[in-house]
């Protein structure tokens, strides 16, 4: 479903030119949850960003459900993949009413009215219909977040990039969404990519995990080997041993 | 069919009619903790309201001369004394009313939209265009606009028309700098992100999305500057270079009864009155309206 | 186990908001000795609330009201606020979620560090200094002489929590508030601020009041936990394994465990949680 080759992101020029992600490489099959794992500024959300198209600063070859996709994206494949965001205060326009945040990707993409599908968008991710009423700042952090989610699946992508969709909320409100998300990707068949720090997570959600480190992957894991707390570099073993203290 | 979508139509209606209402509510209740915005906005609604009725408010016409009458004190028969044509002086207010609110709306719906479509297309295309943008801003920036608004009176010719061409010019650079602050923080925010993945043109996010953003300020800043316009207008009218005579422009007023300051206080100090309360209205408008629209600079 | 001398002293603390009345704490009780205390609770449980309330940083709409406030055997609520600016530099301390907030943002980390020495001992600038670059190598910082000279935005999260103890360590609290931190950190450095911050408070003899959203981070560190809801407190524990309110054990069984994978995470059943709280 996604396939990623030799994808190297810089930023700056000349002297100041930094490499933050380093020729990675992967690919994730349908249906397949692929996890990233690492700390701040190892170049996590830049792979995601590159693949959803929010960066254009990377070189390489990524696919997308088989479909060679350029730095510029076109409307069509746009559609392939939608992203959710860490921030559910930051990732809804505070002036737009739910029903306008739900209806807007169907209007931009000019393929129907959008209005029509609010209600159904938001039962999807188990919000009342009286919702589509309110102002984002009359919604919990965890409301907003099921928006989001319902937003980035208006245009009825096959993946879905997650961009630490939890690390603001609650673990009760967390476990709620992860259990949503879960149940979308059985209901549609869904691909994700989820990055996160939080390696427990990325645990829970994923098929396999992949631990990046100053731009590069340095470590695969397989679901048994997170069971079983098997690592093959020394690094997913700190990551391991700090997420337990 | 169609009278289930007429139907609808006719419920839209009405929800965006009680949606405003609610809107307004919210906003009353929050004006009536600011009394002394509430007074700024009780001021403007008098000063509107006396603009419309003006003819049927006044107790003498604004421009027939009365020769035997001159320089009256203010007494009951003529509030605010006469000036040296023996124009009953409450009158010419009253009707000046209507000239310093056509010139404050006219130069605002002028300012308004030139100003926030500069600074939010610099700040959102940015490169070049901002470059070239912002630089033409700071130049119109750096003239002072007294002088400027000068400069074009007296190239364009003395007139009401002229005044509002000259102000509006020099009006809009602060404006543009401001929505264009706005449009730079609204730009790197996630929902715009969002919206450019879901393929939002260009055109959709700066009027959807980054203007809606910047509207607030922009409208507190306008009010803020209301005041100004006021009293630019009025010192153009004071240098002759506004609104001509008879017609009752409050600068103009003061400005003819300077000469009578000694012996006659009020042909200068009743307009001068006008001016001090309306733009203290506009300016206290302004910081109420800045904490009801502006949630970061409330007062806690 | 109980401390053998108490440093601080809480009963029946109450915080209310403006006239609305809504008690963001409500009756909470107990003593702090020369131990670590987790204050475990999720966003509006009232546990920030709570360590502010007692620090006496609320902003004047808080209502804070307490049968019992005690501090070192003097009563809190009463002192005015002159006593407790100098109370809260020396004897209580607080370390916030953020350091990049807490520092000086215009002043380098040596001046900061160095301001703390002399705020608190009578010596010169130049032992201040000395003084300071002590205290930095001591919170484990290598290249002491370089990161003096950076400011609060150039340094990293860590880095600049470690910053924050090590101006600590120059006070010797009696009590140190710790809110959330370690959440805007990085996994691996966690371990280690809650290293230095665990020898801090055993060298002084002082008490820790850690305040999170991490039930497991603290129970893991912490002697004993209070579980707030709410404003209540549901739960006092020893031990996560002992933890019998349904709201405790909600929490544990919503934190998704890698070496327990389940298919669905168990979410809180809230409106059973309130009942119970309600009959109680």
């Amino acid at each position: 479903m996604i396939a990623v080759e030799n994808l190297s992101v810089s930023f700056g020029s000349d002297a100041k030119r930094r490499q933050v992600v380093k020729n990675v490489n992967f690919s994730i099959a349908r249906g397949e949850t692929l996890g990233i794992v690492g700390e701040s500024g190892c170049g996590k959300s830049t792979v995601l960003r590159s693949l959803a198209g929010l960066d254009r600063h990377w070189t390489g070859d990524i696919r997308l459900d088989g479909k060679p996709v350029d730095r510029e994206r076109s409307l069509e494949h746009l559609k392939l993949a939608q992203m959710v965001f860490q921030d559910p205060y930051g990732s809804i326009h505070p002036r737009h009413r739910i029903e306008r945040v739900l209806a807007e990707p169907v209007r931009a993409m000019k393929i129907g009215d959008g209005w029509d599908r609010v209600a159904a968008a938001l039962e999807q991710v188990g919000l009342p219909a009286s919702f589509a009423e309110r102002f984002p700042h009359e919604l919990s952090g965890g409301q907003r977040q099921r928006v989001a989610i319902a937003r980035a699946l208006m245009l009825e992508p096959q993946i879905l990039l997650l961009d630490e969709p939890t690390s603001a909320l609650d673990v009760s409100v967390q476990a709620e969404v992860l259990n949503l998300l879960s149940d979308l990707r059985e209901e549609r068949g869904l691909t994700y990519l989820l990055v996160s720090h939080d390696l427990s997570v990325i645990a829970h959600m994923c098929d396999r995990v992949l631990v990046m480190k100053e731009g590069e992957f340095v470590d695969e894991l397989s679901s048994e080997d997170l069971a079983s707390g098997t690592t093959h570099h020394p690094y997913s073993t700190t990551l391991f041993e700090a997420s337990y203290i | 069919m169609s009278i289930a979508t007429s139907a609808g139509k006719q419920n839209k209606a009405s929800l965006v009619l009680s949606r405003t209402g609610r809107g307004l509510k919210g906003a009353l209740s929050k004006l009536s903790r600011e009394p002394v915005g509430l007074f700024g906005f009780i001021v403007l609604a008098i000063l509107v309201i006396v603009a419309i009725f003006a003819p049927l408010l006044a107790p003498y016409s604004a421009t027939a001369q009365n020769l035997s009458n001159t320089l009256q004190p203010p007494s009951w028969q003529h509030l605010a004394g006469t000036d040296e044509f023996g124009r009953d002086i409450l009158s010419r207010l009253i009707y000046g009313t209507r000239i310093t609110i056509q010139t404050v709306m006219a130069v605002t719906l002028i300012v308004g939209p030139v100003g926030m479509l500069v600074g939010i297309i610099a700040g959102f295309v940015g490169g070049r265009t901002d470059a070239i943008l912002m630089r033409f801003t700071d130049i119109v920036l750096s003239f002072p606009s007294l002088i400027l608004a000068l400069a074009f009176a007296a190239a364009l010719g003395a007139g009401l028309e002229t005044a509002i061409v000259a102000i509006s010019l020099t009006g809009w650079p602060p404006i543009a700098r401001l929505a264009r602050a706005e449009t730079l923080i609204v730009r790197n925010t996630d929902y715009v992100a969002a919206a450019r993945l879901y393929g939002a043109s260009p055109m959709r996010l700066l009027f959807l999305y980054i203007a809606p953003m910047c509207i607030p300020s922009v409208v507190v800043r306008l009010t803020l500057n209301m005041a100004g316009i006021i009293l630019t207008a009025a010192a153009l009218g004071f240098l002759g270079l506004g609104a001509q005579p008879p017609a009752p422009e409050w600068g103009a007023m003061i400005s003819s009864g300077r000469q009578f300051m000694l012996d006659s206080w009020w042909v200068a100090v009743m307009p001068g009155l006008a001016i001090l309360l309306t733009s203290l209205a506009f300016n206290l408008v302004g910081d109420a309206l800045r904490d009801i629209l502006d949630p970061r600079h409330a007062r806690s | 186990m109980p401390a053998p001398e108490t440093i601080l002293s809480v009963r029946d603390l109450a915080v209310r908001f403006g006239r609305s009345g809504v008690r963001a704490v409500d009756g909470v009780s107990f003593d702090l000795g020369a131990e670590r205390l987790g204050i475990v609770g999720e966003s509006g449980s009232g546990k920030s609330t709570l360590g502010r309330a007692i620090m006496r940083l609320l902003p004047p709409a808080a209502n804070v009201e307490a049968s019992q406030l005690d501090f070192d055997g003097a009563p809190l609520l009463t002192r005015p606020e002159r006593e407790m600016r100098s109370l809260r530099g020396n004897r209580m301390a607080l370390i916030m979620q953020d350091p990049r907030y807490s520092l000086n943002p215009v002043l380098t980390v040596g001046k900061q560090v160095s301001e703390a020495a002399l705020l608190h001992q009578r010596i010169s600038k130049k032992d201040a200094t000395a003084k300071a670059a002590e205290m930095l190598a001591r919170v484990r910082i290598s290249d002491v002489e370089r990161v003096m000279g950076l400011y609060p935005h150039q340094i990293s999260g860590g880095m600049g929590q470690r910053v924050m103890i090590a101006m600590m360590l120059l006070a010797r609290p009696r009590l140190v508030v710790a809110d959330e931190p370690t959440s805007a950190l990085d996994v691996s450095v966690r371990g280690d601020v809650l290293k230095l911050l665990d020898e801090l408070v055993r060298e002084n003899n002082s008490g820790l009041m850690l305040i999170s959203h991490d039930i497991r981070m603290v129970a893991a560190f912490c002697q004993r936990i209070l579980v707030m809801y709410k404003g209540r407190v549901v739960e006092t524990l020893t031990r996560l394994e002992d933890a019998q309110h349904p709201y405790t054990r909600g929490l544990v069984a919503a934190m998704p465990d890698p070496r327990r994978p389940v298919r669905r995470l168990q979410t809180l059943d809230r409106s059973a949680i309130d009942s119970l709280e309600a009959r109680s």
